[in-house]
């Protein structure tokens, strides 16, 4: 059965049941290894891609409920790496097993575009559902100000973030 | 008593080898390359180094990167001595071949010290070929050359060559002799040292395939393994010709494995091939299986944790069924009428390691050979597993090591990397086995579950003058279970007149195995908490009574790797760090300290807490001071290593795995609750630098940090916490 999906602003036919979380959709058939599991139930945040502007969780996401919608994973953020977050992430050498850090980015990347300068207080809320069994934490919120305030140096408002293209 | 660097070394290629064996159980197929490589005059740098015509360099990195930093730290040395910049760096991991390259394995902190002089060794050599090669070409002797930012300089005029222009002429050359080689001083690195980013830091943001579950090989095919939910049963009947009906499902077999539990070389279970892993997963979940769950054990399935919490109520207040040390007269001193006996009795769950990447290998059985791809932290182990299991020769195979998701110690077990080659030969494809979180959960070898009777004795002048500390754990009869054991010398050993150690087993068919500190992650809240109830039954400070137990020694103290003048100065300098002295606890705010020793380095840890009227504690603010040498080799990965021991040490206060009717629980994360970002504290984290040679980071950090928290909310309430987790006492983390 194929469905039609927008990926990373392109549109891809894929052959896979509706029911198939788009996490193995993401994974198995588009081969976009970004997207992690970690748990199959929505409790771990590694699976994290952007939903028309949204943090979603892609493995308890039917891939039928993501067409017609604009899905960006990891690979999808920025062409060549660049994108604030993942310089500020580079640079503060965030990860240590590195495996929760694309959903810890795309659910920063979610935060920013909705609150380019969040508080502490605001990425804790934004950031929870992201589980880093290494402990990365501390770095994780240093880097999502760090992306914002370089963001906010080069261009005003939040343009610098991840806005999904116009369906 | 004090090493010099090389005085360590040759203790450590003997004595870190038996260390490793000791407390992580592996074969001693992994340690025995370390001995043999250095008695044969040590490594080749043309094993490590590849030198290109366009003057970059191609570094390998030998050990399993499991988030500890290894690919980053270990070229970081090797780069320095060849005296080249960190950017004409290209590091590439090499594939298992202990022949040539030492040691592969992580685990026990053991990295650093194992590779620290080796791999300045090997710079250092690359370095002396390279001025060699120079020399003759100019014709001049080797010492007026000098080397800098992968350049050879004659001293004497204004030529040069690039390393890129000798390393032909260097791959000629000889190996020189060790002795010839000279090692920079500490003040000349310019790599070590400096705050150094993780060299797959772009792979990782840019979301490239790069770690063990994003393998993939042509024509390969994936599989899940159903196994009982009672650990070893075994398969009596299930569905499986509905099974193989099922959409993109290529074939459903069972597995018998064997029922050796603490170490099986393949489980029992069910097999599930299919096209894709969420095909093989989704027919998986409809399968009807038959179990005998008696097949590990007769009384498996009424094993649980309540069971065991009664028969270790019973054993506790018994003499220990095994003594491991004891001198002085105890039971005089806990006698003595000016003597006040304090007892109290402690306990700690089953814990899981939960690597956020579960459990997975991949595999390409083919004409008799192996190509395996993983993430193991003791892949050596895992190759001669899989050979034994299958009745192959160990050089038929070939391992690729692939970076992992976590670590933590689950990964020192290499079941599924027998599971990806037994079901690749099966089906004749390639197979990656990847395990669901259930799986992982239910199936994980666990930390042991342990409980503690402790008995002290102090005189009327408040100091300690008897300790005896009693374990109830897991084996059979004198021998226990993996990572269940406790040894003769743990604090107070040798520090105070009298002591006795001592332990009793009770039967246990589940597996366990070593979580990051195994023994010192349970032992240090268990020694540091009750240190800390009779510092304050004493009237004392516990930094005063703990100061004064290190500065004795009765009994030639404790085993030779526990310097107590170490853990003296972390202890001295994390309490000026804290403000301790001038902390005021009560009224819901809580400071706590703790200190402990293991895996070669000393640590020091203070937690600040506040628990509100509902009993939820917020852990705000930790100080932390660890010894870990002379020299902090990355100081980037050194702070993430203790920033990721505190935040798991807290965690390790909150979550339990609880065994009921030989099944384990819970299944996955909601009811696991690992810390999250909004638990997280603010850490200040020092490293204190001593004259001893540098040492690794996994592991100090973690053991005191949970004392530390549990004494501060003592400190904070008036409620001593003796057993793990704190829900037990009626609190939650915040």
């Amino acid at each position: 059965m194929s469905l039609q999906l927008r990926v990373n602003r392109k549109i891809i036919p894929v052959d896979a049941a509706p029911d198939t979380p788009l996490l193995w959709v993401l994974r198995e058939h588009l081969g976009l290894k970004g997207p992690k599991f970690g748990c199959g139930v929505g409790a771990c945040g590694a699976c994290t891609v952007i939903i028309n502007g949204i943090a979603t969780r892609s493995c308890i996401t039917p891939a039928s409920a993501a067409v017609g919608a604009d899905v960006t994973t990891i690979e999808g953020l920025s062409a060549d790496g660049t994108h604030p977050l993942q310089q500020a992430w580079q640079q503060l050498d965030v990860p240590q097993c590195g495996y929760c850090q694309a959903g810890q980015i795309m659910s920063a990347a979610a935060l920013l575009q909705h609150t380019p300068h969040p508080t502490d207080e605001q990425i804790n809320d934004a950031m929870d559902g992201n589980l880093c069994r290494c402990g990365t934490y501390a770095r994780i919120r240093e880097a999502i100000h760090k992306a914002a305030a370089a963001a906010n140096s080069t261009q005003s408002g939040s343009s610098a973030f991840h806005k999904p293209a116009a369906t | 008593m004090q090493f010099t660097r090389r005085h360590f070394l040759k203790i450590g290629a003997v004595a870190g080898g038996g260390l490793a064996i000791a407390l992580y159980d592996l074969p001693w197929s992994d340690i025995r390359p370390f001995a043999e490589v250095y008695a044969a005059g040590g490594l080749s740098p043309h094993a490590f180094v590849h030198v290109h015509p366009d003057n970059t360099v191609t570094i390998m990195s030998k050990d399993p990167e499991i988030g500890q930093g290894i690919r980053t730290s270990l070229p970081m040395i090797i780069a320095d001595e060849l005296d080249v910049d960190w950017s004409q760096v290209h590091v590439v991991q090499a594939d298992l071949d202990q022949a040539i390259y030492g040691p592969q394995f992580a685990g026990g902190s053991m990295a650093t010290p194992i590779n620290w002089e080796p791999m300045n060794m090997v710079g250092a050599t690359g370095r002396r070929l390279m001025i060699l090669a120079a020399a003759r070409r100019w014709g001049i002797p080797a010492d007026s050359c000098t080397t800098s930012g992968g350049h050879v300089y004659d001293k004497a005029g204004n030529r040069s060559f690039t390393y890129g222009e000798l390393a032909a002429d260097c791959a000629k050359l000889p190996v020189p002799d060790a002795s010839s080689i000279s090692l920079k001083k500490p003040s000349e690195y310019r790599i070590i040292g400096e705050f150094t980013p993780g060299v797959d830091n772009p792979a990782i943001t840019t979301g490239k395939p790069l770690f063990g579950i994003d393998v993939t090989v042509p024509g390969m095919l994936y599989a899940v393994v159903q196994k009982c939910p009672v650990f070893g049963g075994t398969v009596k009947h299930a569905n499986l010709d509905a099974i193989r009906r099922m959409s993109g499902v290529r074939d459903a077999f069972v597995i018998a494995g064997d029922q050796h539990t603490n170490n099986p070389a393949i489980e029992p279970g069910i097999a599930v091939v299919a096209d894709t892993w969420w095909q093989a997963q989704a027919a998986r979940l409809s399968l009807n299986v038959d179990w005998d769950t008696t097949a590990a054990s007769p009384t498996a399935p009424e094993q649980s944790t309540e069971s065991f919490n009664q028969k270790a109520a019973e054993l506790l207040p018994q003499q220990p069924s095994y003594n491991l040390r004891s001198y002085g007269d105890l039971e005089s001193a806990f006698r003595a009428p000016s003597t006040r006996v304090i007892e109290a009795d402690y306990a700690y769950p089953f814990l899981a390691h939960a690597t956020l990447e579960p459990q997975n290998t991949a595999a390409r059985y083919q004409d008799g050979k192996l190509e395996i791809w993983t993430n193991s932290q003791a892949p050596a182990g895992g190759r001669g597993q899989v050979a034994k299991t299958l009745g192959i020769s160990e050089s038929d195979i070939t391992v690729h090591m692939i970076r992992a998701g976590g670590g933590f110690g689950r990964r020192l077990r290499n079941e599924y990397m027998v599971e990806a080659a037994w079901i690749s030969r099966a089906v004749k494809a390639p197979v990656h086995v990847l395990w669901s979180r259930e799986d992982d959960f239910t199936h994980d070898s666990y930390r042991p579950a342990g409980w503690h009777h402790l008995k002290a004795g102090i005189d009327a002048h408040g100091r300690l003058t008897a300790y005896s500390q009693h374990l109830v754990t897991f084996g059979d009869g004198k021998s226990v279970e993996s990572s269940a054991g406790i040894g003769p010398n743990e604090f107070p050993a040798g520090r105070v007149p009298n002591y006795q150690i001592g332990y009793s087993t009770m039967p246990l068919f589940l597996r366990t195995g070593p979580l990051r500190a195994p023994g010192s992650n349970a032992y240090a809240f268990v020694g540091q908490s009750f240190l800390d109830e009779v510092a304050h039954a004493a009237g004392r400070d516990p930094v005063d009574f703990q100061l004064e137990l290190l500065a004795n020694t009765y009994d030639g103290g404790g085993d030779r790797y526990y310097l107590p003048e170490r853990l003296a100065d972390v202890l001295r300098q994390v309490a000026e760090e804290s403000g301790w002295r001038k902390r005021k606890s009560g009224n819901g705010q809580g400071w706590g300290i703790a200190a402990y020793a293991c895996h070669l380095g000393f640590c020091a840890q203070v937690a600040h807490v506040s628990v509100d009227s509902q009993n939820r504690v917020r852990v705000h603010e930790t100080w932390s001071v660890t010894d870990v040498g002379s020299q902090i080799v990355n100081p980037s990965a050194a702070r993430a290593q203790v920033e990721g021991a505190t935040i798991e040490g807290m965690g390790h206060t909150f979550v339990a795995v609880t065994l009921k009717n030989g099944t384990a629980h819970p299944t996955n994360f909601p009811n696991y609750p690992l810390p999250r970002m909004h638990q997280t504290p603010k850490m200040n984290i020092s490293f204190r630098i001593t004259e001893y040679s540098p040492t690794g980071l996994g592991e100090p950090a973690l053991p005191p940090i949970i004392p530390a928290i549990t004494n501060a909310i003592f400190a904070a309430t008036g409620k001593r916490i003796r057993t793990l987790p704190l829900t037990h006492s009626g609190f939650s983390l915040a």
